[in-house]
């Protein structure tokens, strides 16, 4: 694919102004399937997952899934949105392979979810308030393989194989205002946009949240207007970006790739394009234009919704405090520096290091231990660092590190007891034998030994250089196999030095 | 065993409860009957000959065995090929599912296994319910056995011809514009739509998804009441399936027959439904019926629903627009048929279009035409946006109706059984035939069609429609077992003790029992 030419990113912006637009469909975690029985379950065998309404058999019919419809709700709430006394569904009609009845389930004019908005804080500090247009509720479409190509597109390949597990799962598409004023940054506003969303479908627990699996996918729309103009220059739509770098660099280079063809006297076409992680750049998908027809019409299957005032508001009692104020009311709280909260915002350890500390830890050990050692192995193991030990293992741990139990480096040991699985914290210290020797009757007995083994050095001490015990520190801890502490034994080499016959 | 053939269901049912009949007698009585006269009528697509004795065998050895079953258990009943049955292919009358076996039951499928019934077999219908006379079959006619020359009504030929000639005692239809109503009024039979949400369209091949439902078909109105009551009622699986509880039909057709039934019963006859374009004979048979009725003692009101003028054409395009979307599923990914393309590539939208090309028929490809049409962008205010509009207005000529009265009837079809391809070159007279069922679809409201008589000028059935406000049905079984018991009081007999005999066909005559 030929790399379209780029304008270099200011310079861009000093020829346009970027208008930005996105739709974040968002996958609900419901049990089962929005408009069927069948198990919404990612991963099963292909096909397994279906039933005569999923698979469009003739005859099959839809039920709907009250369940989404309520997570639809708290999602839309807890976007600001108003909640429709009246919507309903319609068909969407366009033929495709991985739509099985060969019409979307979705909603047109009567959306459940309507007119709210989101503030999102950049790193600068900066305030952006995206308005949402919509946010309505829709089935999602099966998974298509192409087979026998060397790219696995659709150009090339000799057969297609399709599984309908993810055919009628639940979606939520939230589509925003355009948002000009982004200015220089237009990028960092789709990854932040995105993030947030995600953040808020996560918190509500309505989705998992996973865009590697593509519970969250975001379509990027992207238009360059000339600095001066009121007119709305021909947008593009980025389909399908499905991480939050990806979306920062996607914007980025639509800014790029557009300026650069304006700038040369050509126009864009207005399409959808494909977004290539590899190479970091975009290209053309099929053209859409406003004109596209989906012949919408209302899905005479499924009975109009009126969600009851009452149940709206129910539901809005059970929204969750949104991230953003709650990230503001922890690290005030915990009292990190922003390097230290972002650290464990980035790493999504807020709810472990939250639960740590309810638990009885520091709020700086926590952090420390979440983002350091537990963070380290479990990216060795490529898990989740909230999947390795509990926060009340931990908030154990670091109990027995304050009561001076443990030193750091025998923690680190019982950490790895705990999560080979080998018991609680005390129970490893206990069967590993690794508790901090703290009796100073043993110790002294070393340091005297080491002491009377080195006389020269003891004579060093006794003339006032103190630097002299680092020897005789080494000496004991080796000694005690490590299972000391350090400061501890420096007190009473010195103690010691001094009154040793 | 040919008497058990000529029997009601009511009649079978108590000779089958009362075990002087076994359901293997009464399923060999049937099956019989069409190995003789069904090559000659096709009413069947398919006939499930060793599956039904098998199920018969099964409900005499519950029924033996001391079991109380569902009084209809044992009685024979032929389905209309629009709902999907798990053990026998289902078609829709059209070449495109040919074949093709459903992975599961229509939700009335399984009532009717549960209480018993021995389904026979599938019946004949125009593609995908689209046609008032079963022409547009893709597997050929059914005949009328009244005149063989003539069409058995549509899109429920095949149901209807069955039961009037006592193939089936009763039968499963689907009616969307009246292809219930329609056939059983062209072949002297009964049959009936019921209030829209009153019987689950699970597993029924949507044609317009807000207008289709399922309905009974057989000779007797207390027959069509006890079979509404095995298929009726709420089903989770159709959202648009009410959830009243509702009466018993059985009970109400009853009521219908005791003394006085009819007295002070308040008739309304819409203005609109008769005049021009309704056949003298038609005309005359339905004139007749209300005297007997005002001698009955019931009060006949005329009224006028202006809006019914507007009926058809709204129909016209609500119906094509909901079947072009639901029709789109038939794309040859999943199910049914697949058609290569003679040239270019395989992709899958070529052997898609090539599968449609050769799958659908002409008058399906119409209206598909036609409904994609309407829905498209710019067009949909002006289409289907108005017929919406125009469907508001009828369901308002219809409360403005029963405000006045209890029940409205008229002919159920404007002639009696026209002649094969008089109507299909010409696709808006064979449309007007439903003039006088539309209305009903529209509105949602029931409706039920019985005879009322021979046309004198060509001997042929003509039928009553009577129809009651949404949730009614019960109303329309009592006022309608009332009619039929003065008419055929009136009569001395039966209508369909009256249609022609029908001469077995050579061929299956002396090979009894083969399907």
């Amino acid at each position: 694919m030929a790399k379209a030419e780029l304008m270099d990113f200011d310079k861009a912006l000093e020829l346009f102004e970027p208008v930005l637009g996105f739709e974040v469909h968002v996958e609900l975690n419901t049990k089962t399937k929005m408009f069927c029985g069948c198990a919404n379950e990612f991963g099963s065998g292909a096909n397994t997952n279906t039933c005569p309404t999923c698979l469009g058999l003739p005859g099959g019919l839809p039920q709907v899934n009250k369940k989404a419809i309520e997570s639809s709700i708290r999602l839309g709430l807890a976007l600001g949105c108003e909640i429709a006394e009246h919507s309903r569904f319609a068909r969407k009609n366009y033929f495709y392979p991985d739509t099985a009845k060969n019409f979307q389930t979705s909603q047109y004019d009567d959306p459940i979810c309507h007119d709210g908005s989101i503030t999102i804080e950049l790193e600068s500090g900066r305030l952006v308030t995206v308005e949402i247009e919509r946010a309505h509720m829709e089935d999602d479409a099966g998974k298509l393989t192409h087979m026998g190509g060397a790219t696995g597109r659709i150009q090339g390949a000799d057969y297609s194989l399709v599984d309908y597990n993810r055919g009628g799962v639940p979606l939520v598409e939230i589509v925003t205002q355009m948002i000009e004023g982004a200015e220089h940054d237009a990028p960092e506003i789709g990854k932040t946009y995105v993030a947030a969303i995600r953040e808020i479908a996560k918190a509500l627990g309505v989705s998992n949240a996973r865009m590697e699996e593509g519970n969250v996918r975001c379509d990027a729309n992207v238009s360059l207007r000339p600095r001066g103009s009121n007119v709305l220059g021909t947008r593009t739509e980025t389909k399908n970006v499905n991480s939050l770098r990806s979306v920062e660099r996607a914007v980025r280079y639509e800014i790029q790739r557009q300026a650069a063809v304006l700038a040369s006297g050509g126009t864009i076409t207005q399409e959808t394009r494909h977004w290539h992680e590899d190479t970091g750049i975009t290209s053309a998908g099929r053209p859409k234009s406003d004109a596209d027809d989906y012949r919408y019409f209302p899905e005479p299957d499924l009975l109009p919704m009126a969600p009851s005032r009452e149940w709206v508001e129910e539901l809005r009692l059970t929204l969750p405090e949104p991230p953003a104020a709650r990230r503001k009311r922890l690290q005030a709280a915990w009292g990190f520096v922003n390097l230290e909260f972002q650290d464990v915002v980035n790493s999504d350890l807020l709810d472990a290091v939250e639960a740590t500390v309810a638990a009885g830890a520091s709020a700086q050990a926590a952090r420390k231990w979440w983002t350091g050692e537990i963070a380290r192995l479990a990216n060795a193991a490529g898990v989740a660092a909230d999947s390795l030990v509990t926060p009340a293992q931990l908030a154990a741990l670091i109990e027995l590190v304050e009561a001076g139990t443990l030193t750091d480096r025998l923690a680190r040991q019982v950490l790895e007891g705990v999560i080979a699985g080998e018991g609680t914290p005390a129970e490893v210290v206990d069967s590993r034998g690794l508790a901090v020797v703290s009796d100073d009757g043993a110790l002294i007995a070393a340091i005297d030994a080491a002491l009377l083994g080195q006389p020269d050095v003891l004579a060093k001490i006794r003339d006032g250089k103190v630097q002299a015990a680092g020897a005789v520190i080494g000496a004991v801890m080796k000694a005690m196999r490590g299972q000391a502490d350090a400061a501890r034994v420096r007190e009473l080499v010195l103690e010691r030095a001094a009154t040793i016959e | 065993m040919t008497y058990l053939t000529k029997l009601s269901a009511a009649a079978l049912s108590e000779l089958l409860v009362s075990k002087q009949v076994s359901a293997v007698e009464a399923t060999h009585a049937h099956l019989d009957h069409i190995t003789a006269v069904d090559t000659d009528l096709h009413a069947f697509l398919h006939v499930a000959g060793d599956a039904a004795l098998a199920t018969a065998a099964e409900i005499d050895a519950r029924r033996a065995a001391g079991e109380v079953l569902n009084p209809l258990a044992g009685v024979p009943i032929a389905i209309k090929d629009v709902l999907a049955t798990q053990d026998m292919p289902t078609t829709a009358g059209s070449k495109i599912l040919e074949g093709w076996v459903p992975p599961y039951d229509a939700t009335v499928v399984s009532r009717l296994r549960a209480a018993g019934l021995i389904p026979l077999g599938k019946t004949n219908m125009d593609e995908f319910a689209m046609g008032s006379s079963t022409e547009h079959s893709a597997y050929g006619v059914t005949r009328n056995p009244w005149d063989r020359d003539r069409i058995p009504g549509g899109s429920g030929g095949g149901s209807a011809a069955a039961v009037a000639s006592f193939q089936a005692p009763l039968a499963l239809g689907s009616d969307t514009g009246g292809s219930i109503r329609q056939p059983a009024a062209v072949t002297g039979s009964v049959g009936v739509k019921p209030t829209y949400g009153g019987v689950s369209r699970y597993g029924a091949i949507a044609l317009a998804s807000s207008l289709d439902q399922v309905g009974p078909v057989s000779r007797s109105v207390y027959d069509a009441a006890l079979l509404h009551d095995v298929i009726g009622g709420h089903d989770p699986l159709d959202s648009t399936s009410l959830t009243d509880s509702w009466p018993s039909m059985a009970a109400a057709a009853q009521a219908g027959l005791k003394d006085g039934a009819l007295k002070g019963v308040r008739v309304g006859v819409i203005k609109e439904l008769s005049g021009d374009g309704f056949q003298a004979g038609v005309t005359q048979r339905f004139t007749e019926t209300l005297a007997l009725l005002v001698a009955a003692g019931a009060e006949i009101t005329e009224l006028s629903a202006p809006n019914f003028e507007y009926a058809v054409a709204a129909y016209y395009l609500i119906l094509p627009a909901e079947a072009s979307s639901n029709l789109a599923r038939f794309d040859s990914v999943r199910f049914g048929i697949r058609v290569n393309p003679d040239s270019g590539s395989l992709t899958s939208e070529h052997v898609m279009s090539a599968t449609r090309e050769a799958g659908f028929g002409p008058e399906v490809k119409r209206r598909i035409i036609l409904g994609t049409y309407a829905l498209s962008a710019g067009y949909y205010d002006a289409y289907y946006g108005s017929a919406q509009k125009v469907r508001t207005l009828i369901q308002r000529d219809f409360a403005a109706a029963f405000s006045q009265v209890d029940v409205l009837v008229s002919p159920s079809a404007p002639t009696t059984a026209f002649k094969f391809g008089e109507k299909l070159a010409d696709p808006m007279a064979m449309y007007l035939n439903d003039v006088t069922t539309i209305p009903a679809n529209l509105a949602g409201v029931p409706g039920m069609s019985i005879p009322m008589g021979l046309a004198p000028e060509d001997g042929l059935p003509v039928g009553l429609q009577i129809m009651a406000p949404a949730k009614a049905d019960a109303r329309l079984y009592t006022v309608g077992a009332a009619i039929e018991q003065l008419l055929e009081a009136r009569w001395g007999h039966t209508m369909l003790s009256q249609a022609p005999a029908l001469t077995p066909t050579e061929m299956f005559a002396s090979e009894e029992g083969a399907v």
